[in-house]
């Protein structure tokens, strides 16, 4: 099969001129039409949709927007422009040039590094692989669309470094990449969230939220790469990871803003009364943020990681925006505090900071969703309910790092196993919660209409319209 | 810019920079330290150790003892003997001092030297009496160490390599190895290995011998199998003269053939590398790695053996494989920081496959029987080098036979896959009946069946396509070759690869590439090189050796040792 370069794979890598890159892809761009086709969303291969597409880098080049089917989507390879002159920033190979090839000396480690962020990006689209068919409406089915044909350009995005620079190494993990299945208990996702079931809309929205704003750490501390092809790229998905956050950010804001009309028309609190007026009560509402928030945080990996300081110290990710931290930017003698248990109390100590990167990492994130929770506060203000949502404790229900195995409550106290399994319903989303959550889970099509319990948008795509048709059906 | 000097030798302080290369290229004029004389089918070698001509500065070699410099003289003569006096049918080692034969390695020469230089010239000495034993096992050649005085230490251990030893029986001269009692650190050139899987002492005596400083003399020598024969010193020039003759009378060594004279090697240094005629050596110090490329005969060797014999030391196989044997020990004692060797080849394939033809079809003749000899040792060198060996295989490439005994060698092989450059040029590599024994390893396997592990499905498919030009797919379906990248990811791979070895441990790999190079059985001589990169490299870094109260720091210094008693 020959690539269409040109047109078919917009690029700005020189695709054209790149035997080894066109060889690689090949083979690798009908496996990925047939995953997509397999694992991508159900139903959808004849739709319409009005889709962004990123054509180049410029500033008008990045979001094309147009009528695609999603089979025929574009999916480029981008890396943002070089920064001339660049030098590694931090680490041991602070002051020399950025590498333009791997060093063969940290090829395992920068592949592993790429391979596990590669694997997440095809596993949230198998993870969403459903939701078109419960959709609250065109403008929603859309987004969910958009969202899943960027993690398959980030996808396409990872596949191209793998390619162009780990040979035949990173042409069998980029099949590899194709062959592994969210959930799939004989070959699953590499990371343990994206191997958890992404059912409704609302885990949707939270994952959107949550589980792509550790996309964007994870993609920002990448960004800071001495390896340079690896901090273009991210760089320039971060852009798109933005739009991911911002379908997260507005979904739940829509939804706690139609719980709150009907709370407000209804004069009522009570979750009972209100499920059966349809729409989410909002402690309902706490417990997916509660699961949400505490299992994203398990991706930033252990408290205590040497690896996460042999990446630092090799230059090969940094902190969440590096250059500007006013340090040293090699950490050797710093220290950073970590909460640990002692004695059935939670405490705080002091570490090596080089061991700490991924706890200095979560610790950024924590304090970016704790905004965008604000940003939700604020829509219960304005509609006058005294409710309240706040994130739960950094230690409750973690299942890796020093809190494995202990049971902490969402406001910070070292629990029973008996006192957590009584609370346990109020604190995390119960079977029924679940049960609930996936009965209102219908499917509308019809332009401009909305399900009860969801709030239109303030406005739609790209100056389109709340009621454009979004999505046409074939 | 370093300078070679014409004769082997370093005389500067010990800095990298200023120091003159060592060279191992010597002849019998030149010798300081050996005196090598004729006598019909006798050659007589007599260590006469110059104590002010150490090869480095800050020690004597008093008492016959000896350093790098005087065994470079001694791999000479073993080599001259070999091809420039076929008529020569057993040697014998003695000495010219009264009531001393050898004592050993120079003790303060050990104490001055850093590690790597030990072990270096322990590898060396190691080499140079597998030599020997692999000249009586294939050359005709049968050695007799005439003890005429106290050998000890590595003066026992160069007895041991040599078929018999006969000890003066003067009530005084004894053999022992006292490395353990006195030094605290193990005999560094076999001696623990021989005197059990060669000599058969029985365990228990070996304990008491190898902890007893003064060592054993007279009947209990003999009776424990250390030595041969005990003989008065009225009667010991007539015993060690008679036994000579008895052992040169079962030799296949021809009567009456001319020897083949060894002319120096034509070798130029530069800031580049070596250079010699089939040789060629490039170093990268920055990527910490040298190519060595072998080129094929220019032109097709001639196939009889007159006209062999005619070209002597510039017949193709001796020539490469001097030549090739001088580039590895140059770079393995010059240039400790190059740790990966790249190997490769150029010329014509069928002219090394004629080479090889010759080196069959005339197998008998004593001349080819040591060019092959020649080129096994150079081979097993290679080996038991603490360097990473990656063989490269590239179109007008000749990795043929013989040659392909590089790759072979190699702890990774990659071939280019399909064509490149001017149509129908790919890289072929092809097997000779030359890789099915001619060249073993130190554990006595070839490296065909080393490498499959003896497996004989493997070997036998192997076997199946000698003499067929096998591209990198039939290679890598042969399990010949490592990998076979494509034009697109060769220099990706290999320089990724390069600079990923290049940056892992250099002890951890040393130790890796020798477990994994010599799969199999042990040998006697695998043994020894085992030993010697294992217990011997620990023993000799340790504090209760090289530490301040260490006992070989403190050797001669009156003070005695104080260890750390841990056992570890």
């Amino acid at each position: 099969m020959n690539i269409d370069t040109s047109g078919k794979i917009p690029n700005n890598v020189d695709l054209a001129g790149d035997r080894a890159l066109q060889r690689a892809l090949e083979h690798w761009q009908p496996g990925f039409l047939g995953w997509w086709g397999e694992m991508g969303p159900e139903g959808s291969p004849a739709h319409e949709i009005y889709l962004r597409t990123a054509v180049s880098v410029e500033r008008d080049g990045w979001a094309h927007f147009d009528f695609v089917r999603m089979p025929d989507y574009r999916w480029g390879i981008f890396l943002a422009p070089a920064t001339p002159g660049r030098v590694i920033h931090f680490g041991e190979h602070k002051g020399e040039p950025a590498w333009q090839e791997v060093p063969g000396e940290y090829r395992s480690m920068l592949r592993r590094i790429i391979v596990t962020q590669g694997d997440t990006e095809p596993a949230s689209v198998e993870q969403q692989r459903r939701l078109g068919l419960t959709c609250p409406s065109l403008y929603d089915l859309r987004n969910l669309f958009q969202v899943n044909v960027e993690e398959g350009r980030h996808l396409w995005a990872m596949v191209y470094l793998l390619h162009r620079h780990f040979g035949r190494d990173g042409r069998e993990e980029a099949e590899a990449l194709l062959e592994r299945r969210s959930g799939n208990q004989d070959n699953p996702r590499l990371l343990g969230a994206f191997n958890e079931a992404t059912p409704d809309w609302l885990s949707f929205f939270m994952f959107t939220f949550f589980t792509d704003r550790d996309g964007k750490f994870q993609l920002s501390a990448l960004a800071e790469s001495g390896f340079d092809p690896l901090a273009r790229t991210t760089r320039f998905m971060l852009t798109e990871e933005a739009h991911h956050m911002f379908v997260g950010i507005t979904g739940v804001g829509r939804i706690l803003q139609r719980t709150a009309e009907v709370m407000a028309q209804q004069k009522t609190d009570d979750p009972a009364r209100l499920r059966t007026l349809g729409v989410i009560d909002l402690p309902t509402m706490q417990r997916y943020l509660n699961f949400h928030f505490s299992v994203t945080l398990d991706l930033f990996g252990s408290d205590n990681s040497s690896n996460a300081a042999t990446y630092y110290t090799t230059g090969l990710k940094g902190r969440f925006e590096e250059g500007g931290i006013d340090d040293d930017h090699q950490l050797k003698d710093r220290a950073y505090p970590v909460i640990d248990v002692e004695g059935g109390i939670i405490v705080e100590r002091e570490v090596p900071a080089l061991k700490a990167l991924n706890e200095n990492l979560r610790d950024d994130y924590i304090k970016d969703t704790v905004a965008g929770v604000e940003r939700w506060n604020r829509v219960l203000q304005k509609a006058g309910v005294d409710f309240r949502l706040g994130v739960p404790h950094k230690a409750f229900n973690r299942r890796i790092g020093s809190f494995a195995g202990v049971r902490v409550s969402p406001e910070g106290r070292v629990v029973s196993e008996a006192e957590w399994q009584a609370n346990v319903r109020s604190w995390l989303p119960s079977l029924e919660d679940r049960a609930f959550v996936q009965s209102l889970m219908g499917r509308v099509t019809e332009p401009g209409k909305f399900a009860n319990w969801i709030a239109p948008p303030e406005r739609g795509i790209n100056g389109k319209p709340v009621d454009f048709e979004y999505v046409r059906f074939n | 810019m370093r300078e070679s000097k014409g004769h082997h030798g370093r005389s500067a302080p010990d800095d990298a920079e200023t120091r003159p290369l060592v060279t191992y290229d010597t002849q019998p004029e030149k010798y300081a330290h050996w005196r090598l004389t004729f006598d019909g089918p006798v050659a007589t070698l007599i260590l006469n150790i110059d104590e002010d001509r150490g090869i480095r500065p800050g020690y004597k070699l008093k008492l016959n003892s000896y350093d790098l410099g005087v065994d470079i003289e001694l791999h000479d003569a073993l080599q001259r003997i070999r091809f420039e006096h076929p008529e020569v049918r057993s040697v014998v080692l003695t000495s010219a001092r009264a009531r001393i034969f050898c004592s050993g390695a120079n003790i303060f020469m050990l104490g001055l030297s850093s590690h790597a230089w030990k072990v270096n010239f322990c590898k060396f000495t190691n080499e140079t009496r597998n030599g020997m034993e692999d000249a009586s096992a294939h050359s005709g050649l049968r050695f007799i160490a005439a003890c005429n005085g106290t050998t000890a230490g590595g003066g026992y251990e160069l007895a041991l390599a040599c078929d018999e030893i006969v000890l003066i029986d003067d009530r005084a001269s004894a053999v022992s190895l006292p490395e353990v009692p006195l030094l605290g650190v193990l005999p560094g050139t076999g001696g623990l290995t021989r005197i059990t899987d060669k000599r058969r002492v029985r365990r228990d005596l070996a304990d008491i011998f190898c902890t007893t400083a003064e060592g054993v003399r007279g009947a209990r020598a003999k009776e424990w199998r250390l030595v041969d024969e005990v003989v008065k010193p009225q009667q010991f020039a007539a015993h060690i003269r008679q036994r000579a003759l008895e052992l040169a009378a079962a030799s296949d060594r021809p009567q009456a053939a001319k020897g083949i004279a060894l002319t120096p090697l034509a070798r130029r240094i530069d800031a580049a590398g070596y250079h010699y005629d089939c040789v060629d050596v490039v170093i990268d110090r920055e990527a910490r790695q040298a190519t060595i490329t072998v080129s094929a005969p220019r032109e097709a060797p001639p196939q009889s053996l007159a006209e062999i014999t005619a070209l002597g030391a510039d017949w193709w196989p001796l020539k490469m494989a001097r030549e090739l044997d001088d580039a590895i020990l140059m770079l393995r004692t010059n240039d400790l920081e190059i740790g990966v060797w790249l190997l490769k080849t150029r010329g014509s394939a069928a002219a090394v496959r004629a080479a090889d033809a010759s080196l069959a079809e005339h197998s008998a003749d004593w001349f080819v029987r040591e060019v092959t000899g020649m080129l096994r040792r150079t081979l097993a060198r290679l080996d038991v080098s603490s360097r990473s060996l990656v063989a490269l295989i590239e179109p007008h490439s000749c990795f043929a036979g013989t040659l392909l005994e590089l790759a072979l060698a190699a702890d990774r092989c990659y071939m280019l896959l399909g064509p490149v450059g001017e149509p129908g040029t790919v890289a072929r590599i092809s097997l000779s009946e030359m890789n099915f024994g001619a060249y073993p390893l130190v554990n006595r396997l070839s490296r065909i069946e080393a490498r499959f592990c003896g497996e004989a499905g493997a070997i036998a498919l192997a076997r199946g396509a000698v003499g067929r030009m096998l591209d990198a797919g039939e290679a890598l379906r042969l399990g010949l070759i490592t990998a076979a990248p494509d034009e697109l990811d060769w220099d990706g791979e290999i320089r990724v690869m390069l600079e990923e070895r290049a940056s892992l441990s250099p002890d951890a790999l040393t130790g890796m590439e020798a477990n994994l190079r010599f799969a199999g059985a042990e040998t006697m001589e695998s043994r020894i090189f085992g030993r010697l990169s294992t217990w011997q490299n620990w023993i000799f870094i340790r504090p209760n050796a090289v530490g301040d109260t260490g006992a070989l720091k403190l050797y001669g210094s009156g003070n005695k040792a104080r260890f750390n008693w841990e056992r570890v």
